[in-house]
């Protein structure tokens, strides 16, 4: 490997780490705010994928790329909705309800996505880190999408609210105890079902990301699981919002591997590499979880089912 | 018996409100829902044809239910039976890899039962992973199975597309056809391949396995309370990933089957989704194997209408998706309404509105 391969590989790395970290890191925002309120949403994936294909067709009907983020947030809020109410119906388990939700919002997805898989839709204006290079690869390798510095705001935003006020303190109270916050007169259900719709809203953004930046089409493998490794990226972050973003460019930077091999000529193994974030999931799992043991973190609500 | 009588209508209901919630959601499509509902029975159950379709779509839909049902019923939410299903998928095409094309295999059935044995470990090992990092690791099982599954989808397309691949396969990479020795057959006259019965034994097998034997009887327990089996001196990490191994052992050998009797030839096809139905059709089912059976037939109807849907109204194919995610959603909502609990649910409504 020569000096010119080894800059677009490490170039390859670090814009797709920045490219494909972008959903990601909009995803584990999301879930970590449902989280800190003491539910799990697994139906994030069914989320992304539905609002990946809302903002595409927003954008493209309406021609304004905006339009389509909002679209996506409105639509990823609406099935997390769905998420929230059934949870709050007695006997109703978070983690079924999720996989119900996945299957829901990737078949209504690839419903209404049909007539998507052909036009092209406004996209994302991009941001150029790479301008200082004369090489065009790492130009275009470095082309940041305009929503990753929404997201990092995002993140500081939730962990200040999180330590600073009171909304943040009442979130983290009832997934901490719902007796407690029951004791104080505060709705756990309503506080539950309102961080549920804010998450989907922030994961929405990140099905935006999906598809209103490179390489910007919409079909019907657009996400394979990057909502439920958020899940677990989560875990890893161990529920703090500051932390979600480095996990995020990590897994990002897992993910970009695949790609970046092959932009220097390494075909070798393809999807081996593409497996990678799945088993950086994995292998950060094992590393981080004990058997009977509370990740330090995490909400009391979540440890105590 | 009040409890029996909910466990079959409580489903039905769900069933029933998922296919009008369906009807109205095509009626905002500007289909006329009776057309759609007819179709739909049609397709799944109108002639000889669609029930040999339904039929076949079922058999793969029972194993890989069960990979959802039976650790379930040891506590655990496994999702990832889609990598198990592709991973035997991937063991019948190595098997037959593997085997010098010479090796006339003596019987057919002999072939059958190697291809299955092959595909049911590699997804049992595969599910029990999953198992075992929960019961070591403390893993959640939910999140490792799927993460898995992707794994195992991405080892399949490495073979099917690199050393497994046939190189006369151009547009769709695909492994070299099965010899005939190994393929599965047909039942008789008709048109269904042998999976049918297999779906169905495992069914019948598992459902007597959790009721009538002692180490069956140790997994519900475990399943229960997994303290208590573990005060009474039950070893619940090695029942739980007994549970995970037979469970992925359905899945697997529901790859295999899709191989041997289906596409004949391992390539991407065979990620079609059976994985994810399978957890419908367990949760429908209450994770009972024998209720799995009708609910397979049911879920695997409605995907064989699903191509009629496609042709005559002009649907997409994921119509039948979104039905069974209504119906997702609706079963578990059902759950809300068990045992009378609608009123003491309908009085904490009228204190909240208060």
């Amino acid at each position: 490997m020569n000096f010119d391969d080894t800059l677009i590989f490490l170039a390859g790395i670090l814009g797709g780490a920045l490219r494909i970290g972008v959903p990601f890191l909009f995803v584990s925002l999301g879930e970590c705010l449902t989280e800190k309120s003491g539910r799990i949403n697994l139906g994030l994936e069914g989320v992304l994928v539905f609002s990946a294909m809302a903002a595409f067709g927003a954008s493209w009907l309406s021609g304004s790329v905006w339009v389509g983020v909002l679209a996506a947030a409105l639509c990823g809020g609406l099935l997390a909705l769905l998420h929230g109410l059934l949870c709050s119906l007695p006997r109703v388990n978070d983690v079924a309800t999720g996989i119900a939700l996945m299957l829901l919002g990737m078949g209504l997805a690839f419903y209404f996505g049909k007539p998507l898989i052909q036009p092209q839709a406004p996209q994302l204006p991009a941001i150029a880190l790479g301008a200082w290079s004369s090489s065009s690869a790492v130009r275009s390798a470095l082309q940041i999408n305009a929503l990753l510095p929404i997201g990092l705001l995002l993140a500081c935003v939730m962990a200040w609210v999180f330590a600073n006020t009171r909304v943040g303190l009442l979130v983290r109270l009832v997934g901490d105890s719902a007796q407690a916050a029951r004791a104080l007169g505060y709705p756990v259900a309503g506080v539950r079902i309102a961080a549920t719709v804010v998450g989907g809203m922030i994961a929405g953004l990140g099905g935006a990301s999906l598809t209103l930046f490179y390489p910007g089409s919409w079909n019907e493998g657009i996400s394979s699981g990057q909502g439920l490794i958020a899940v677990a990226l989560v875990i890893f972050a161990r529920w703090s919002p500051l932390r979600c973003v480095g996990a995020a460019l990590l897994f990002g930077a897992a993910g970009a591997m695949g790609p970046a091999l092959q932009s220097i000529g390494i075909g070798w193994g393809y999807h081996l590499f593409n497996t990678l974030p799945y088993v950086l999931t994995l292998v950060i799992l094992v590393l981080t979880c004990r058997p009977g043991a509370v990740i330090a973190g995490s909400p009391g609500e979540l440890s105590a089912r | 018996m009040r409890s029996a009588l909910e466990d079959i209508l409580l489903p039905v209901a769900a069933i029933v409100a998922a296919l009008l919630l369906f009807g109205l959601f095509v009626m905002l499509s500007g289909l006329n829902p009776l057309d759609v509902w007819r179709l739909l029975f049609m397709g799944a159950f109108g002639d000889a044809y669609s029930w040999q379709n339904t039929l076949q779509r079922a058999a793969p839909l029972m194993l890989t239910a069960l990979c959802v049902a039976i650790p379930a019923r040891a506590g655990l939410v496994v999702i990832g039976g889609e990598g198990a299903l592709v991973l035997g998928g991937l063991a019948a095409a190595v098997l037959a890899h593997a085997l010098p094309p010479s090796v006339a295999l003596s019987s057919p059935l002999a072939g059958s039962v190697l291809v299955c044995l092959a595909a049911a470990a590699a997804g049992g090992l595969w599910v029990m992973l999953a198992g075992w990092l929960r019961q070591y690791r403390g893993i959640n099982e939910t999140i490792s199975s799927l993460l898995l599954a992707y794994v195992a989808i991405g080892l399949f397309k490495h073979f099917v597309e690199g050393p497994l691949r046939d190189p006369s396969s151009l547009n769709t990479p695909s492994t070299y056809e099965l010899a005939e020795g190994l393929r599965i057959g047909v039942m008789g006259a008709s048109d269904v391949h042998w999976g049918l019965a297999v779906g169905v034994v495992a069914c019948l097998v598992a459902e007597l396995w959790l009721r009538l034997t002692p180490s069956g009887f140790s997994v519900r327990v475990v399943g229960g309370n997994m303290r208590a089996a573990q005060l009474v001196g039950l070893p619940a990490s090695r029942l739980v990933l007994l549970a995970c191994l037979l469970g992925g052992a359905a899945a697997g050998v529901a790859g295999g089957i899709e191989i041997a009797a289906v596409h004949t030839k391992a390539n991407a096809a065979l990620i079609a989704g059976y994985g994810y139905a399978g957890i419908l059709v367990a949760f429908m089912a209450r994770h009972s194997p024998l209720a799995v059976i009708p609910v397979a037939i049911l879920f695997g109807g409605f995907g064989a209408a699903g191509s009629l849907l496609q042709r005559r109204l002009g649907m997409p194919d994921a119509s039948v998706l979104v039905l069974q995610g209504l119906a997702f959603v609706l079963i578990l909502a059902s759950e809300a309404l068990r045992g009378g609990a609608w009123r003491t649910w309908l009085r904490s409504a009228h204190k909240v509105a208060v």
